[in-house]
This record gives structure tokens, sequence and C-alpha cells, in this order.
């Protein structure tokens, strides 16, 4: 399984009108305060070393607070570079819904967790699914329909979406 | 025209006034965006994907028992529960006893051609619930209260425009809602508090996973996620044939569904579900609960799985194949009919384009097929677009040969001579039977030439045809010549010594009768580059009764043009074809009418005159014995068939060596497909196809000659720009 570049991947996201910022662990707080539009709703990011708890985000929101939220804040475990992909993870904090609900979607994923291409991904799956991890979305760019005659993002799910990329430690 | 066919040429009238703009810009663009593309991934890359999910779906319905064991197994480990379907009416009844197990007020529901199939949505009403298609496309239609044009965008026959008056009118808003954004506002706001408050979501499945007992769902709009998210009780309704053996085959088929579709690497959302799936459930009635309104529901899944025809199918060894099928469209896009008329003419009960015969045929019945059937043409543009191989045309040609018989239990189509009206015969079978043996109508027409055109052209005559053949008296006939290619070649020597190559000039049906000048060309092209040419005693390849679905007489000319061929193969002659509906015959037909050796050596042995020409000219050819182009202007139109063997390419290059200046048109197809644009109730449509052809070509008419491979394409052009349509071997012709 092939890791994906940074740079390959933030052209895939180019491609599909969706932002991208690159940052070290340890500016990821204060980036992440910038990007993000409050209310904000979030799901306890899968990272041990990241977390959402000092950010202005609500985690384990109520249904109202995930409807009256701007932004949803997620991390996904696996993104692809060349099509700009990250995972949803279907999981108890909820991410599904802080994915979808909000119309700004911020997602968090590893710099190390970027699979070049959607074959690499499907290694990646296949582990999941042997480790018995087997519900997830792979999304890539916002929400989108053709069917009102034009095309036009911002359906059901998001009309935005920021990934934000976490260098890894030792490419600082 | 007879009264036969009367209402349904009206029919096609009207959608071509009111849904054909739509439908051709919207599948034009679907299928703009495939090409681009598949050539973007690179045409080897997707072609090994092609053969892979192909061979993934050809073993999964081979354990297709076993694969609905296995998933109910993994279904029920996990929690779920799987229920089989044996039809329509069995799945209605589970489905609407979960709604009311479920408590449920109401239901909504994410895009889906298998409830589609099975009438759900009237099912539910009927049983007092609300429903609600919560994709946008199917919402418009739900509104419209209309059926699916496309198996993609169901409501892509509907414009802007449209939808803002049927949405103004059926829910009076305050604001207009007078562009996409604002409807799209609308309907996420409308659709939102429904999705909010529903007790079960019903989703598709694109594909089913036996191995985890998941489910793979394909979607753009995050409207599926929902409607397997947020309500407590999920039900996914999918066809039994959608089961492949575990993640590891889905790989293919996530790879080629969104490129076939609309274009797309990938689609936005690819959801793999596994339910009961983590995310909690969410209780709304408990807004400012935190959590997610601490809900204490379990989540409920259900699998069923809808036979409805498909286990009979499966035992079919004609109609299996459309068992393969991932609803991508690709087939309807590219079709040039379907982009003319869309799915409310090219459809039936539920499954829209060229598959859709196979469908309807399999879960509806022959009768549902039989009302679109024939606007398959065969001209076979949508073989190499389909994802998974299968050979549409070919369901269209069985399908059409089982209505034939259907129809009129007595019909033999091998007593050939049925041209003349005979007593009991009336209606389909008899113009089938004309189109079918128009290799007879052309001898006797050829034997009697120049008395036949005459009286063929008549007033009277073509009144007759009309209103006894349904020939459209619009229409040009072909005018037979009296000495035909064969006969000219048996009066002359050849004079070629020590040839290169030896060649057998196969003389098709229009060459040899009607088109006799491209023959003769072609003879002494091939000579003037070294070749000996004989023009042996070959009769008709069968293209023309199986394009009426007559697939005994095909099968009969088959074997007898091998009994006439194979033994020039043997002899070391190359064979050459200058009708590419003839080499498309010998290259793909042929497998399933003949014998596999029989086949393959024809295959093999058999070339397009213009992929010959190319190839003498590779090999040493003297490129300088022939005519040159000057820097002429040319405007070139393949045949359909050609290109899908992708042999059109052959001409334009040895038309460019030859220093012309070639345009070549890329629609699909001319509109005019052997006999279909002959049929009246068929002329409107066939014109309308080849308006875009002739748009093409219009302002370089003037500067260019038009050039076309196909005797059908060279009719049409005559017909739509001006006659004097040439097939490129005259141009190369040393007398011309
Ligand atoms: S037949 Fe092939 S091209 Fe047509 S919808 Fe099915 S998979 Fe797609």
């Amino acid at each position: 399984m092939s890791a994906g570049s940074v740079h390959e991947f933030q052209q895939s996201l180019a491609r599909l009108d969706t932002a991208s910022t690159v940052v070290s662990p340890d500016e990821f707080e204060t980036e992440l305060k910038d990007i993000i539009e409050t209310p904000a709703v979030g799901a306890a990011l899968p990272f041990d070393d990241l977390s959402l708890s000092e950010l202005p985000v609500q985690l384990e929101p109520s249904p109202a607070q995930l409807r009256e939220a701007v932004t949803g804040v997620t991390g996904a475990r696996m993104s692809i570079a060349s099509l700009g992909t990250v995972a949803v993870e279907s999981r108890s904090q909820g991410d599904e819904f802080v994915a979808l609900y909000p119309e700004f979607h911020v997602v968090v994923v590893r710099e190390s967790d970027i699979r070049a291409t959607l074959s690499d991904a499907f290694t990646w799956l296949r582990a999941e699914f042997e480790a018995g991890r087997q519900s997830l979305i792979l999304a890539t760019g916002p929400s989108s329909t053709g069917d009102m005659g034009a095309l036009v993002q911002g359906v059901h799910g998001p009309e935005q979406v920021h990934i934000v990329i976490i260098r890894d430690n030792e490419s600082q | 025209m007879s009264e036969s066919t009367r209402p349904k040429a009206d029919r096609i009238r009207a959608l071509l006034e009111t849904e054909s703009d739509e439908i051709k810009g919207n599948t034009r663009l679907f299928n703009a965006a495939r090409y681009d593309a598949v050539e973007a991934v690179g045409e080897e890359t997707h072609e090994q994907y092609r053969t892979r999910a192909r061979e993934i779906k050809e073993e999964s319905i081979e354990q297709l028992p076993d694969l609905t064991d296995r998933t109910r197994t993994a279904v029920e480990a996990n929690g779920g529960t799987v229920y089989i379907a044996d039809d329509a009416a069995d799945a209605n009844r589970y489905i609407t006893t979960v709604i009311a197990d479920a408590e449920a007020d109401s239901v909504v529901k994410s895009k889906s051609m298998t409830t589609e199939e099975i009438d759900l949505n009237e099912a539910i009403e009927a049983d007092g619930y609300d429903v609600w298609e919560t994709d946008l496309g199917e919402f418009v239609i739900q509104v419209a209260e209309e059926a699916p044009s496309h198996i993609v965008g169901p409501s892509l026959h509907k414009s802007r425009e449209e939808i803002t008056a049927l949405f103004e009118r059926e829910f009076e808003p305050d604001e207009p809602l007078d562009s996409a954004q604002k409807l799209t506002a609308f309907a996420r706001e409308f659709l939102g508090e429904r999705i909010d408050e529903a007790d079960v979501g019903i989703t598709g499945a694109n594909f089913v996973m036996a191995e985890s007992g998941s489910i793979a769902l394909v979607t753009n709009e995050g409207n599926a996620r929902k409607c397997a998210s947020i309500p407590d009780t999920h039900v996914a309704v999918a066809g039994i044939e959608k089961i492949i053996p575990s993640i590891a085959e889905l790989e293919p088929f996530a790879e080629l569904i969104s490129r076939s579709a609309t274009g797309q690497d990938i689609p936005q959302y690819l959801s793999l579900l596994t339910p009961p799936v983590e995310t909690p459930t969410i209780d709304f009635d408990h807004e400012d609960e935190p959590s997610f309104g601490n809900s204490d529901a379990e989540r409920d899944f259900h699998l069923v799985l809808i036979d409805n025809g498909r286990r009979s199918m499966r035992q079919d060894d004609d109609l299996r194949e459309t068992l393969y099928c991932i609803r991508c469209g690709a087939c309807a896009n590219s079709c040039a009919n379907f982009q003319s008329v869309g799915g409310h003419a090219f459809g039936g009960e539920t499954y829209t384009g060229g598959i859709a015969t196979g469908w309807e045929a399999g879960i509806e019945g022959l009768d549902v097929a039989e009302e679109f059937n024939d606007l398959c043409t065969g001209c076979s543009r949508c073989v190499n677009a389909c994802p998974v191989k299968i050979d549409i045309p070919w369901i269209n040609t069985v399908v059409r040969d089982r209505i034939n018989r259907g129809k009129d239990p007595g019909f033999d189509d091998l007593l050939v001579d049925g041209l003349v009206p005979d007593e009991e015969e009336s209606g389909t079978p008899l113009r089938k039977r004309f189109f079918g043996n128009f290799e007879t109508v052309a001898k006797i027409g050829s034997t009697t030439a120049p008395l036949s055109n005459a009286v063929a052209s008549s007033d009277v005559a073509r009144k007759a045809m009309e209103s006894t053949l349904g020939v459209d008296a619009r229409r040009d006939l072909p005018a037979f010549k009296r000495t035909t290619l064969r006969k000219w070649a048996r009066s002359r020597d050849s004079h070629v010594v020590d040839p290169v190559r030896r060649v057998a000039l196969y003389p098709d049906v229009y060459t040899n009768h009607v088109q006799t000048e491209r023959g003769k060309a072609a003879v002494r092209v091939l000579e003037t580059l070294g070749c000996e040419v004989v023009v042996p005693d070959v009769g008709g390849s069968g293209r023309a009764p199986l394009s009426q679905g007559m697939i005994a007489t095909a099968e009969d000319k088959a074997r007898n043009v091998a009994k006439s061929l194979l033994p020039y193969l043997e002899d070391g002659y190359d064979v050459v074809v200058v009708e590419p509906s003839d080499i498309a015959m010998f290259r793909r037909e042929y497998e399933k009418l003949l014998p596999t050796g029989a086949y393959e050596r024809i295959d093999e042995g058999s070339y397009e005159i213009l992929e010959f020409v190319y190839g003498l000219l590779e090999n040493d050819g003297d490129i300088d014995a022939l005519p040159t182009g000057d820097g002429a202007g040319i405007a070139y139109h393949s045949h359909c068939q050609q290109r899908t063997l992708g042999l059109e390419s052959y001409t334009e290059t040895v038309l460019e060596r030859l220093g012309y200046d070639v345009l070549t048109s890329d629609v699909e197809c001319c509109g005019m497909a052997g006999s279909f644009g002959y049929k009246s109730e068929y002329y409107d449509l066939s014109m309308d196809v080849g308006e875009t052809l002739a748009e093409q070509f219009e302002t370089a008419a003037d500067e260019r000659t038009i050039v076309a491979s196909g005797t059908s394409c060279m009719e049409q052009l005559d017909s739509l720009l001006s006659p004097g349509t040439r097939h490129p071997i005259e141009l190369l012709d040393p007398v011309r």
C-alpha cells in the first residue's frame, strides 16, 4: 500500500472546490480555530494526540445544536490523494450526523493516513473490514445535485468542505 | 402509416417536442463526461476494471444461492434481518409490516429503481403512511406524479423552468423558486424536515457484500446517508442480483460506476454500511438533550432481497447477463435514439434505455418490452460503454425474436419467401419479414431493374408500401443496379501477377445490388496495391434478418456465409468487407451464430476495406499509386458498428496520409440504422437523430466532400444534406 503525497491530495481537493490547510501538530488548535465558523459541533477525533476539547466545538451535541451548527468537525483515519476523498466513519461519537447536518464540514486528516489511490484505499478497507470496522462513507467534495436544472452544491449534506492536513511529526 | 403504428408515431412526435431538448442536453453531457473520464484514467486501465467487474458478476450470479445464504448469515449475526421476497406483492407486504411494527407515521426514501419496480410507494400510501422521496430527482417526479425517464437521473427530462412552475404550484412558497439554487434550498429544507420526522428510512443498495452483510450506496446528494442513519429503522431494498462476495470484490465497481454514469472518478458519497451501524440513534423530540437527544432506541435493520423474475432470468442463457447490470445509465446516454426521446418512449414500467429490454422482459414480460424494444437499432454504441460488458444489442435481438414468435406462433422466419403478403399474415411479422429478407428484395430488384425501381418509387407503390409495410413514403428507396458487382467482376479480367495478397471481396447485399460503385472502387484500389481480387458468390451476412429479431434466419445466413468463405480462408485469402454492418456481423454477432471454430476463423481473417488498405500501406504498399487528396476537405462520418469495433481510425489515417483534411463527426449514430429510418412511425425520430449529424456537417458541407462508410449513413446524409455522399474507398479509386 503506498502513501499519498500531501501535494497531490491538495491538488485533488482544489479540483473539487475544497479548501485545504497543512499544519503541524503544534499549530493544529490555533489554525482550526481560525477555520471554524461558530456555532460548531464535532465528533471526538479518532487520534490519540489530537483533541477538539479546547476548541469552541460542541461534542455530543443536542439535536438542536446539531441543526443550528454552521460547522461540523470530524477526523478521518484515511484519505485518498488522487481523488481528494476522506473517510467518515459510523462511530458512536456521531461523526455521520456531524458531517451531514452543518453546511460546512471540516475534516482533520493526518499526513501519514493519506493513501495514494483508490486501490490503496481498498487495501486499507479490507484490513478495516477484517478488523470488524465495517461502516464508513468515502466522501469526496461537497454534496451536489444536478436535478434542479443546474449543478448545485449543498444538498442534503455540506455545501463546503475544508480539509486540515496534520503534518507528520518527523517531517517538521 | 398503418393504424397500428400511428399512436406510437404521435407519442414520439410529442416527446420530441416536449422532453427532447432536456434529455439531449443532459444525456450528452453525461456521455461526453464518460468519454473524458475514461480517457483520463486510460483505456487500458478502464478495460481491466471492466474485465474484472464482468468476472465478478458472472461468478456472483453463478454462486447466487450460496451468496444469498452467506448474506443472511452475516446480516443476522450483525443483528439485522434478511427477507427474500418472491415478487413485488411479497416485498411490499413485508416492508409495510416492518413499517407498522415500527409504529411509524412517515417514511423517507432514497433513490432506488428496485422500489420503483415493485411500486413500493403506492403500497406504503395504501396503508396510510406518508412516504417521501428524498433524492431531488425522485422528489421532482414524485411531486409531478410521473415515471422516471432515466435510470440515474429520473427527472432529467424536466427543465429548471418546469420544476419551478411545478413547485410553485404545489407548494405555494413565499419566495419565488426561480433558480436551481433556490429550488435546491427549498427541497433541502422541506425534505430535511421530513427526514428528521421519519421513523423508517428506506434505501436501495448498489451492492450487497455477503461476507460481512454490508451494503454499498452510491450517491451525490447525501440523502441516502441521512435515510440510513436518522430514522431508527433502516430498510434496504435490492434485487437479489446485487450480491457480491465481499469488500474485496467491490473495488472495480467503485472505479467504474460513477465514471460510467456521470464521468466522475468516484461518487460524492460511497457509503459502505454494515447495519445496524454504530452511529447513535437521534431523537428530535428531545431536541435540547445532549448526545443527540439521549435516545435509548435500538437500531433496526432489514435487508429485503427481491426475486421478482430474477431467478428465472438467471436460468435463461440469453437474459442472464441483464443481471450483471449495475444501472449506471451509460447505455442510455450513449444511445442516439435515447438522447432524442428519453425513457418515456425508450423504457418500460420502470427501466429505461437499451438494457430496459432485458429487465422489463424478465420482470414484467414480453408485452412490456415490446412497447419500446424496436427503439434499439442494434447500433452497438452502448457495448463499449457498459462497465460490465453486457451485449445489450444482443439482448434486444433475442427479445425481439421472442416477441415475433410470441405474436405469431406459426411465424417461422426460415420460410423467407414470405415477401409477398401471404393470406393470414398481417402487421409486424410481415414488415419484419420484408426488411429481414432484403436480400431477396434486392435480388428481384436487380433482375428487374430499372423497371423495379420505377415501379417501387411510383406513388401507388409507395402508398401501398406505407400502408402494408409501414415504409415511410418520405424516404427514397434504394435504386437497384441491373449489373451487380459480381456480374461486373465476372466480366472483367484481373491482371495482377505475383499478388502481395489474395483477397475475397465480400459482396454484401448493398454493395452488390445498390452501391456497386463502391464495390468496383474497392476492387480497383486493391488491385492497384498489388492484390488479386475475387468477388465470390456469397449470400447475405444475416444482418438484415438479425436486426428484425429473426435469429434463426440470421443463423442460417451465417452458416451459408461460413460455408462459402471458409474455403477461401483455408486457401490463404483475406476476406475484405465494404459494408461496416457486415464486418460487424463477422466480428461480433457471428460469435453468437456460428460454432466457435468457424467464428474465430472468420473473425481473424476478415477486414474492413480501409483497415485492409491501411495494412497494405503499412506493409510497403505504394501509396503513390493512389490519387492524392491535395489538401481537399472531407467531412467523414464513420459507422456506429464500425466505431464499436475501433475501426474508424483506419479510414481517417489513410485519408490523411493521402493529403485530405479530415473532419470527423462525433455523433453516436446517424439515425438511419438500417431499416429503422424507413419505418414510418420512426421517421421523425430518425430525422431528429440525423439532425445532430447534419448540424456538425452543415457549415462544412460547401467546402468538404461528405464521406460515410455505411450504406444507411450515406442514405441518411443524402437526405439530410444533399445527394452525393461517397464511400471513402471511392476517393482512393484510381479511375475515380
Ligand atoms: S446495461 Fe451496462 S451500461 Fe446499461 S445501465 Fe446496465 S451496467 Fe450501465
